[in-house]
């Protein structure tokens, strides 16, 4: 590759790297003040997108009117940030933290749908910026001026957000909030107003970064979820709550994805080095190496320890075996009693729920966040897929291999991971998600890439849809009471004294990270038997079994039915897969249906589901008592 | 008892030093302590108490120095290989897990000491439960057995740290500030607890402390640190008398 067209692509990588910088700015920003990582920040990105592509229709395309769009969108986007903070997150600072995450996922459906309604399914490709739309030669190559602009766009704004925060007032209220929450709390600061402008802020931010990018790249419904990773990818590589940081990393990254895509094929001593195929994958890397050797990022410092310890977790329940005699039954007599759709969906609601009480096993007693568990779900699913087409194994064999496979990447993965804590191992576990993913997406011979691999069918004996449900009861069934039994012998208890502290359980003689690692392989092979599960009753698997929906969608069954209780994540399950079902027969905008319908869950039961149902039962029996 | 010739220390630490940049938070610090010993490590503010403390229970790695349990170097071992070699220890601020029941937590150590926290299906809590309950009644927490520590009141988080420390049947104890937080009877109450079973189970004892109460009527021998030094070691009363000592904590120039 020659210099000069090398230089293009570094140029290229720069220009991306702007807007990707006032993403994660922003979400940097936010999550400093208010401890929230708002996952609904790459919505707000695809908020600004698509209101600058409506407003420089509105407004003309003449230089004046493209400028005033891309201005107006980004502080309408701010607004809708600042509802946001004011109509939903307001009402939940006291809940748990997790509970906060589901209330922007809520958003992210909601928003997902408001952007379908207004502006259809099909991608939108906006105007070039008038009176820059030539391109500008260097050395030979031709480079649109708009990409030089954006190139000085980035380090403007962060000057501008350097000056905002080094020099005014609530500059100054935002660092004291970042660094020590409480304190300026106590100092009576009114927390609200400041969380409110700090979210208007950041969306701000966003929605000009999205803005910024209408003449490169085409409005899509898919952006608030890529978006968000990358902005994930960005905040932890250069360091959560540091803006110098944030910018380094944009570039770091944007200028590694372009070389990728410049390098294209690289012949290296006889080997095939395909590097377009790695730019899914290279900000990833960049996040695990960055994470391993630097854990708190290239800028950042290890997070202030906050003072509001909150309540504690409380204990768990052992199930009682009465309970689970009864659901045994009912669940044997579904078939003999209802159609193939009640016994599919009952299918579903097994694998999920398998899936769903894996990750709470980590997230709940383990205290692991995971952002990305669907790679082991799609591993074991893929795994069986591919053992049963590309290797031959008769249909069995495939099946009880699949979660060994998705235990061997858990293996892998789980070792980097339990090296971090918080939302740093949250983040990790979300890249090795999309490495995961774009493997799969990508690897046509093996997985035949984003078709997905179809024919996956179980052998002869189960093709009875009756029979495949009572194999998938008795393996989903099997794989939850391992789970919850390992929950209740010492090495379960071990996971919650690791969680509860980590101080303790080291100075009695308590190998945390390397129980940790165990709890992550176990729980990545249940996964994984949840996925294999799932394939063999579809007959097909695609790619967005290991998606980031996939991984986001396992959270909020976990936090809609409520981490502190055991079968809180069976029931998530369960109700989200069934709303999911009976909202998609009715109506196109499903997604902001749930959406609507988990922040009212959210804003009226904290504890989640099954642990609001326990509260209202406890004030019932004490009125009556 | 104290200063007798009980053998061999438990405890010996030789030539201890530590610096941050360029500040030297522990010189040369050397003491060494025997089994039924209590000694307390004193000194003001930022004197090197907890920079000393760190380094001997494997949290932080001395510059340079020996710290030898029981005749063993055990300098550059993790806090859990430290407490595998018969270390107990209890913390400034307490660490215990709150969402367990206070048997649960003890339980815990004594699972850990018997090597049996590996296992998946047995139910945890089961076995030990006779071992945990005696510890519980030495320390005066068995009525509390089955509450959470999440709820416990913090004297009462002390004293349960201090059956957890001696889960292992320790040969030494590290407790730091074990008295701190605490209302002034309970502190008296908690190390005349920990010295009758120190004495009784031939445990070496070394703590920190700034109530001067409890320091001068519990500890057998007293080491004073002051800008990272050892300025007097010796019994209570040779401790109160020394004027260096006295210039340290009543201010003055030395």
């Amino acid at each position: 590759m020659s210099f000069p067209s090398l230089l293009i692509q570094l140029l290229n990588g720069l220009a991306d790297a702007s807007s990707l910088f006032m993403v994660s700015a922003g979400l940097s920003l936010i999550f400093g003040v208010t401890r929230i990582v708002n996952f609904a920040h790459g919505s707000l990105y695809m908020l600004g997108l698509y209101g600058a592509y409506s407003l420089i229709e509105l407004l003309g395309r003449t230089p004046l009117g493209f400028w005033s769009a891309v201005i107006l969108a980004a502080f309408a986007v701010g607004i809708v940030g600042a509802l946001i903070e004011i109509v939903v997150l307001r009402r939940i600072y006291r809940a748990p933290e997790l509970f906060q995450l589901l209330a922007t996922f809520a958003v992210v459906l909601v928003i997902k749908d408001v952007a379908l309604y207004a502006w259809g399914s099909e991608d939108l490709v906006g105007p070039r910026a008038p009176g820059l739309s030539m391109a500008v030669e260097i050395l030979g190559k031709r480079i649109p001026a708009y990409d030089l602009l954006l190139i000085v766009i980035g380090p403007v704004v962060l000057g501008l957000l350097w000056l905002l925060l080094a020099r005014t007032r609530w500059g100054a209220l935002v660092r004291a909030a970042t660094q020590d929450r409480e304190m300026v709390g106590a100092l009576g600061v009114d927390q609200a107003k400041l969380f409110t402008s700090v979210f208007f802020v950041g969306a701000v931010l966003a929605g000009l970064g999205g803005a910024l990018q209408i003449p490169r790249e085409p409005a899509n419904l898919d952006l608030d979820l890529t978006v968000i990773a990358d902005a994930f990818v960005v905040t932890v590589v250069g360091g959560l709550g540091s803006l110098p940081g944030a910018l380094l990393a944009a570039v770091l990254i944007g200028v590694a994805k372009a070389l990728c895509i410049g390098l294209g094929t690289v012949h290296v001593l006889g080997v095939d080095i395909v590097f377009s195929k790695l730019v899914l994958v290279v900000e990833f890397v960049i996040m695990g190496v960055v994470l391993v050797l630097r854990p708190y990022g290239l800028l950042g410092k290890p997070p202030a320890a906050s003072r509001a310890a909150g309540a504690a977790p409380l204990p768990l329940a052992a199930p009682r075996w009465q309970t689970a005699l009864v659901w045994i039954v009912v669940l044997l007599a579904v078939p003999l009693v209802s159609d193939d759709y009640v016994a599919a969906l009952l299918i579903d609601i097994a694998c999920f729920g398998l899936f769903a009480v894996s990750l709470h096993f980590i997230m709940g007693p383990a205290g692991m966040i995971s952002f990305g568990h669907a790679a082991y779900f799609g591993l074991g699913a893929y795994a069986g897929a591919v053992l049963l087409k590309r290797a031959g194994l008769p249909m069995e064999a495939a099946f009880l291999l699949a979660p060994f496979c998705a235990a061997l990447f858990a293996l892998v993965y789980g070792w980097f991971c339990v090296r971090l804590s918080g939302v740093y191992l949250a983040m990790l576990t979300l890249a090795f998600a999309q490495i995961t993913w774009s493997i799969i997406f990508q690897w046509d011979a093996l997985t035949s890439g984003s078709n997905g691999m179809i024919g996956i069918w179980p052998a002869a004996w189960l093709a009875d849809k009756t029979r495949y449900y009572y194999f998938a009861m008795v393996f989903c069934g099997l794989g939850v009471a391992l789970l919850w039994r390992v929950l209740f012998s010492p090495f379960g208890y071990v996971l919650r004294a690791g969680r509860d502290s980590p101080l303790r359980a080291e100075a009695i003689g308590i190998n945390v990270r390397g129980f940790q690692w165990a709890a992550f392989v176990l729980a990545g092979t249940m996964a994984g038997l949840a996925g294999a599960v799932f394939a063999f009753s579809k007959g097909s698997i695609s790619p967005s079994a290991a998606s980031i929906s996939q991984s986001t969608d396992g959270l909020v069954m976990v936090l809609l039915g409520g981490v502190e209780t055991l079968t809180g994540p069976v029931v998530g399950a369960g109700v989200f897969t069934w709303l999911r079902d009976a909202l998609a027969r009715e109506t196109d905008y499903w997604r902001a249906v749930l959406g609507l319908v988990i922040l009212l869950i959210v804003v009226l039961f904290p504890q989640g589901l099954v642990g609001g149902l326990k509260m209202l039962l406890g004030r019932f029996r004490e009125r009556r008592a | 008892m104290s200063g007798g010739k009980a053998g061999a220390p438990v405890l010996l630490v030789e030539g201890l030093h530590k610096s941050f940049g360029g500040v030297q938070a522990v010189e040369d610090v050397s003491f060494a302590l025997s089994a039924g010993e209590l000694l307390a490590l004193i000194g003001p503010n930022g004197a090197g108490k907890s920079t000393c403390f760190n380094m001997l229970n494997g949290q932080l790695a001395p510059d340079n120095g020996v710290v030898r349990l029981d005749g063993r170097d055990i300098v550059g071992l993790s806090p859990r290989q430290i407490w595998r070699l018969g270390v107990g220890r209890t913390f400034q601020i307490t660490a215990t897990f709150a969402s367990l029941s206070v048997r649960e937590n003890v339980q815990m150590a004594l699972y850990s000491h018997a090597g049996r926290l590996r296992s998946l299906f047995q139910r945890f809590g089961t076995a030990m439960r006779r071992e945990a309950d005696a510890l519980l009644e030495q320390i005066g927490m068995l009525d509390q057995a089955e509450r959470p520590c999440g709820v416990l009141a913090y004297g009462d988080l002390k004293r349960v740290e201090l059956a957890m420390a001696l889960a292992n049947e320790p040969r030494l104890l590290l407790m730091d500030e074990p008295t701190a937080g605490m209302a002034p009877r309970e502190r008296v109450a908690l190390m005349e607890l920990t010295a009758s079973l120190a004495r009784a189970r031939r445990i070496a004892v070394l703590f920190t402390e700034h109530d001067m109460d409890v320091v001068f009527g519990q500890a057998d021998r007293i080491i004073v640190l002051d800008r990272g030094r050892l300025i007097a070691a010796g019994l209570p009363e040779e401790v109160r008398n020394n004027p260096e000592v006295r210039a340290v904590y009543l201010g003055g120039t030395h």
